[in-house]
């Protein structure tokens, strides 16, 4: 483990942030302070602003009020100090991009000028290619995948350029269970080794379960940070819903009943298995 | 009728040194350009950018205004147009299926009421049949210079924009900007490749070569290398070829265009089977 950045003690500061979309507020006040090496979890129904906060600290969604900063400086669109990990997709089948390539375009996809890849950085693919057991595929192309490969090698990418910030966006959805836990337990080994601050967005807490520092819960314009023991109880989703809501601990596993989707048009019971 | 006869080819050589230089050019950049436009599914979009370069030739060679500089201008205007409206695919085909006869029509207009040599007229369309001048040839290289300078430095976050382009801005790849630079770029050099092979054909320069590419290598290195080879071994072949036989040089160069791609295509499949 390295020791703490001297340029600022947290990677990320939300200070007072708000944002809305015309009448609707997602979130307001939100304040979060995001320390070297944390690992946060942004739990919340669809349609809770979980993916508007993550293209916020992207730059991409224009904050309502507030701001929000990175390494002490406020955000602008996109950063080299974020590593990203999208949500699984299918990449086409034709796209011209074997597994390695993906790992260079992480490290320097962001560099004008002319494109010679130095030593340093094929040594380091390679290294990479290692850490999340891609040797095997890495002269496939992308779209030949599976859905787990795409996904160890999207960790991959994440963190070759050894960034302070990990966003990661639901990289666990499509995938099975055995898979999941090999991604996420992929992602703790890397953020611990590059020392990166994580940001996870998720639907299901229980495959970070284990490695999540704090829980974001974002619920009908409001939100609640904390452990997850402080969190995910009962009685504090019940006041965040505003309506009783169960949680329950079964076998390690935490289960939430009857939280509402805010997404009016379905009002199905979203469950977290 | 004689496709090809090469009797006193070597007095014929030099006389088309100029096109040989200029198809060197246009190999180089068409194979290059062609990569990305395959990889951002811009292929019927560079066939609308053509047909709106064409009309703008027409309409210079009407007024009696430099031909290349017309070319330029129904290029770029396409091409902006196509890069603002049609960010997504679907709406990308849509634009350009709707640019694309109002360039050709207004490019047969400038032509029908144009009362010069009729070569000129044809050839807008179909390509020159050897000719090309010295000033021709400057404003060429000046085009193709340009376009291979700043492809190359953009050629990194350009290829992460066009694969991956959720992850590249969230790096900070400025992909919007890098998207309208590029439709820049391919207006370039479809104007520049309507000079020498026409404005029906700039497909085979522009897209055949690289798409034969990718059907055998999916390295971003051997990709955009053997892209080059196939397109300069077309319009090189293609004028040396046409130069037996005193025609234009676009079928020529259509053909063996096509042809490496047929090959390319049965090439996958055997080595699929293997």
């Amino acid at each position: 483990m390295s020791l703490p950045s001297n340029k600022t003690d947290f990677v990320l500061k939300i200070k007072n942030a708000s944002l809305a979309f015309g009448e609707r507020t997602l979130w307001s006040n939100l304040n979060l302070e995001i320390k070297q090496q944390e690992f946060i979890a942004v739990l919340g129904a669809n349609g809770s602003g979980k993916t508007a906060l993550l293209r916020a600290i992207l730059g991409q969604e224009k904050l309502t009020s507030g701001s929000i900063e990175l390494e002490g400086e406020l955000v602008k669109k996109g950063s080299t100090k974020i590593g990203y990990i999208p949500q699984h997709q299918n990449i086409d089948a034709s796209t011209p991009m074997r597994a390695k390539d993906m790992l260079l375009l992480g490290l320097e996809g962001h560099r004008f000028g002319l494109p010679f890849t130095s030593k340093a950085a094929n040594k380091k693919v390679q290294h990479i290619l290692g850490c999340v057991d891609a040797h095997e595929f890495a002269n496939k192309k992308v779209g030949q995948l599976s859905g787990g490969e795409l996904q160890r090698l999207r960790v991959g990418q994440a963190v070759i350029d050894e960034p302070d910030l990990i966003l990661a966006d639901e990289p666990l959805s499509a995938l099975d269970l055995a898979q999941q836990k090999v991604i996420a337990d992929l992602l703790d080994q890397e953020r611990r080794d590059h020392s990166s601050a994580v940001i996870f967005i998720t639907h299901d807490v229980n495959p970070i379960l284990n490695m999540v520092d704090r829980v974001l819960y974002l619920a009908n314009g409001k939100f609640k940070i904390g452990t997850p023991d402080e969190v995910l109880r009962s009685d504090v989703l019940s006041e965040l819903y505003g309506t009783p809501v169960d949680v329950v601990r079964n076998q390690g596993r935490i289960v939430v009943v009857g939280a509402q989707d805010q997404d009016h048009h379905h009002h199905d019971q979203e469950k977290w298995q | 009728m004689v496709l090809f006869d090469f009797s006193d080819y070597a007095e014929l050589i030099p006389l088309v040194q100029n096109s040989l230089i200029a198809g060197l050019l246009l190999g180089l950049v068409g194979g290059l350009i062609g990569v990305f436009v395959m990889t951002r599914d811009m292929s019927f979009a560079v066939h609308g950018i053509s047909e709106l370069s064409f009309a703008g030739a027409a309409f210079a060679l009407l007024l009696g205004f430099n031909v290349v500089g017309g070319s330029i201008i129904g290029s770029l205007f396409a091409a902006l147009i196509i890069g603002y409206l049609g960010a997504k695919a679907k709406d990308r085909n849509s634009i350009v299926a709707v640019l694309m006869p109002a360039g050709l029509g207004l490019g047969i207009l400038a032509l029908a009421l144009y009362e010069g040599r009729a070569a000129n007229k044809f050839g807008l369309l179909t390509g020159q049949i050897v000719a090309v001048d010295d000033p021709q040839l400057f404003s060429l290289v000046l085009i193709c210079s340009f376009v291979l300078i700043t492809l190359l430095f953009i050629w990194r976050p350009l290829t992460f924009a066009s694969v991956d382009a959720e992850v590249a801005a969230a790096r900070g790849v400025p992909t919007r900007a890098l998207s309208i630079i590029f439709m820049l770029l391919l207006g370039l050099a479809v104007a520049a490749s309507v000079q020498i092979v026409g404005a029906l054909l700039v497909l085979s320069l522009l897209v055949t070569p690289a798409a034969a590419a990718l059907r055998i290598s999916s390295s971003p290195i051997l990709t955009p290398l053997l892209s080059v080879a196939f397109a300069v071994t077309s319009v090189i072949g293609g004028i040396l070829l046409a130069l037996g036989a005193g025609l234009p040089i676009s079928p020529y160069v259509t053909t063996v265009s096509f042809l490496i791609y047929v090959v390319c295509r049965v090439l996958e499949k055997l080595r699929a089977r293997a």
